[in-house]
């Protein structure tokens, strides 16, 4: 007998922003002038409010951050393709998508500043606390993912993690669940080259993130992360592909983590200027600029009152944040369990 | 007259009344559907609710857990198996990092009032890895609630309790007991309430504390003794007030639990006397426990369990003075 191929594969990568500000007119997703306005003004207000993190951090004022700089387009494109009634399950780098859902500025800041209130989502909207044991939240979303069609809603459910998550077996388990009951989720991994000090080829051994998918029954596609058009259109599609139940997708947003991990981590040990400097040149913001100000929607007096409207909000956050009271320490009893133990209740009176 | 039951129907009719019940209540885990679960727990429930209810996952107990942990956060009320304690392990980090955690880390938006069964403990000759019983270290974890049924009446109203409850609680059942004694269930719903402990036979001279399988065993060992013997059933967070009122009545305590010794929950509740109620101890607390040791296979179960003889020998030591 003949060996015969039985499956092969091609993986597709999205590009339609160039460094310099040229789109690919064939591949531009439906997007009005102002809502091209607000992709800039929300990259803009997340890259204030991580410049703002970072020196609150520096002074004192808050603790360990993990930055989200170069990576603003593969957070807020997606979370863009987003509804308000979607439910999203993020990391811990994921500031853009919680500012691009409308999550309260000064909760994250207060977050941040270690106080779970800031974690407290409000209502009206479905996005989860931070996720620290990288990977873990991948479950919860095809969990989530399984109830919201057991219950008829017709929702999304979009999970960010790093390409160091998808060495996890969460990540695994969780896009084998979504593959087998062709779950409504969206996996978006935003590979930034580096876990920590570990690079990308230290994740995996396979040429991209995005082929992973291929081995659990569903597609995969690699977007230039640093491209907020690209990272749009393929969240886009792979929103209303959920929402039309028709499974789930992978999207590896090829970017770059342009800072330390966090501020508790020296980047300069184990990676090159030069390599930092290549990623520069890609900015994410810096080429919609370009693009806008070919295209007529940017000049000095915009950009002017883009960065004051960022600064302000973001000042109005941290003012906002530094004003909140300090947690009862109760507070540490009151949300183990709907109601307190006999246990708890004597523990309480130390307090 | 209710029918006689063992507690795998038992079980079985709390999960099947809890479905029909209320809608939101699902089941997923390994074999559970068509199977009917490897002991049968789950059976005829996939006929009568569907494969959307009773739903048989993939073989990875992490994603078990955490997508009915996803599941309850959504709104629903899952019911997961995990198909032996043994096999729980790969699914701690889904309970400790986050079943136990969202209530306290959302501060109170998101809960997960999820169900994880798994049966435990030795008894049935079973492989490696299919007879372990290491509750306490779901009972060290805050955020978690820990059940250990110890006959089919309590399975059922305890499980229903559980189903209710807000909170994630790990549902031990020991498969020892899963067929070895029946007794009247009743149809329709009762529950017993979570936190309580049962006073099973009152007695003067000492208080016997046990739960799961070898509640049976200690009270095979108390006979001819004037021993008050309390079935905890809820081990986090577990009834403090019982014990106490007993020990403080009858002076002496032995505590007898299958898992090895070394942080065993025996040692909690012995610490607790020991702090709360050391002035009224006529004797040492004695604990009859499994030893610490990794779990044999058959061939040695027997001697690694605590036996009827070796509860009565810690009784006897107790009574000394």
């Amino acid at each position: 007998m003949p060996e015969i191929i039985i499956e092969t594969f091609n993986i597709k990568r999205i590009d339609i922003l160039d460094e310099k500000g040229n789109a690919d007119k064939s591949l531009m997703p439906a997007l009005s002038d102002p809502e091209i306005k607000r992709m800039y003004e929300v990259l803009t207000l997340a890259r204030t409010f991580d410049h703002h993190a970072l020196s609150l951090q520096r002074e004192g004022r808050m603790g360990t951050y993990a930055s989200i700089l170069g990576q603003e387009a593969s957070q807020i494109g997606s979370a863009l393709a987003l509804e308000k009634s979607d439910w999203v399950f993020p990391s811990f780098r994921e500031m853009g998508v919680y500012i691009t859902m409308g999550y309260p500025l000064h909760m994250l800041f207060q977050y941040w500043g270690g106080d779970e209130r800031g974690v407290k989502c409000p209502d009206g909207l479905n996005i989860f606390p931070v996720c620290v044991p990288v990977g873990t939240q991948t479950p919860h979303a095809a969990g989530a993912a399984m109830a919201a069609r057991y219950k008829g809603d017709k929702i999304a459910v979009a999970c960010y993690f790093g390409d160091g998550g998808t060495s996890e077996g969460d990540f695994h388990e969780s896009m084998n669940m979504a593959g087998v009951f062709k779950l409504p989720v969206v996996f978006i991994c935003q590979n930034n080259q580096w876990a920590i000090s570990v690079p990308r080829e230290r994740q995996t051994a396979s040429k991209t993130i995005a082929q992973k998918a291929v081995g659990y029954g569903f597609e995969g596609i690699q977007v230039d992360g640093n491209d907020i058009f690209a990272v749009y259109k393929a969240s886009k599609e792979a929103v209303d592909k959920a929402r039309r139940g028709d499974g789930p997708t992978f999207i590896e947003c090829f970017t770059y983590r342009m800072s330390d991990h966090t501020t508790a981590d020296d980047a300069v040990r184990y990676r090159t200027k030069e390599e930092v400097d290549e990623w520069k040149g890609r900015d994410p913001i810096l080429r919609l600029r370009l693009f806008m100000e070919k295209n007529g929607l940017w000049n000095e007096q915009y950009q002017k009152e883009v960065e004051e409207k960022a600064k302000a909000a973001v000042d109005e956050a941290v003012k906002k944040a530094e004003g909140i009271k300090h947690p009862e320490p109760k507070d540490m009893f009151t949300y183990t369990y709907e109601n307190l133990t006999p246990r708890q209740i004597k523990e309480m009176r130390e307090l | 007259m209710a029918e006689k039951l063992n507690m795998v129907q038992a079980i079985n009719l709390a999960l099947k009344e809890e479905m029909q019940r209320d809608k939101d209540v699902v089941i997923l885990g390994e074999d559970v559907g068509r199977d009917g679960g490897v002991f049968r727990v789950t059976e005829g429930l996939w006929e009568e609710f569907g494969a959307e209810r009773v739903i048989d996952t993939p073989l990875a107990e992490s994603v078990i857990a955490g997508s009915a942990v996803g599941m309850a956060l959504y709104g629903l009320k899952p019911i997961a198996e995990i198909q032996f304690m043994g096999f729980i392990y790969p699914a701690i980090d889904q309970i400790f990092s986050h079943a136990a955690r969202v209530r306290s880390r959302s501060r109170g938006r998101f809960t997960c009032p999820l169900v994880v069964r798994t049966p435990y403990g030795a008894g049935i000759k079973a492989p490696e890895l299919h007879s372990e019983s290491t509750e306490a270290l779901f009972c060290h974890m805050p955020g978690l609630k820990v059940v250990v049924p110890s006959s089919p009446y309590n399975a059922k109203g305890l499980l229903i309790s559980s189903i209710r409850d807000p909170d994630p609680v790990i549902f031990l059942e020991s498969t020892r007991l899963y067929r070895l004694t029946r007794e009247e269930v009743p149809e329709g719903e009762y529950t017993i309430p979570l936190g309580k402990a049962k006073v099973i036979q009152e007695g003067k001279d000492i208080t016997v504390i046990s739960w799961g399988s070898m509640l049976h065993r200690s009270l095979q060992a108390v006979e001819g003794f004037d021993a008050e013997v309390i079935d905890l059933m809820t081990l986090n967070p577990f009834d403090e007030e019982t014990i106490f009122k007993s020990v403080k009545k009858t002076g002496r305590a032995v505590i007898v639990h299958e898992a090895p010794k070394t942080g065993g929950f025996g040692a909690e509740i012995s610490a607790t006397i020991a702090e709360d109620a050391m002035l009224y101890l006529k004797a040492p607390i004695i604990r009859v426990t499994g030893y610490d040791v990794v779990m044999p296979l058959p061939k040695l179960e027997d001697y690694y369990m605590p036996t009827v003889e070796r509860i009565r020998k810690g009784i006897e030591e107790t009574m000394k003075y």
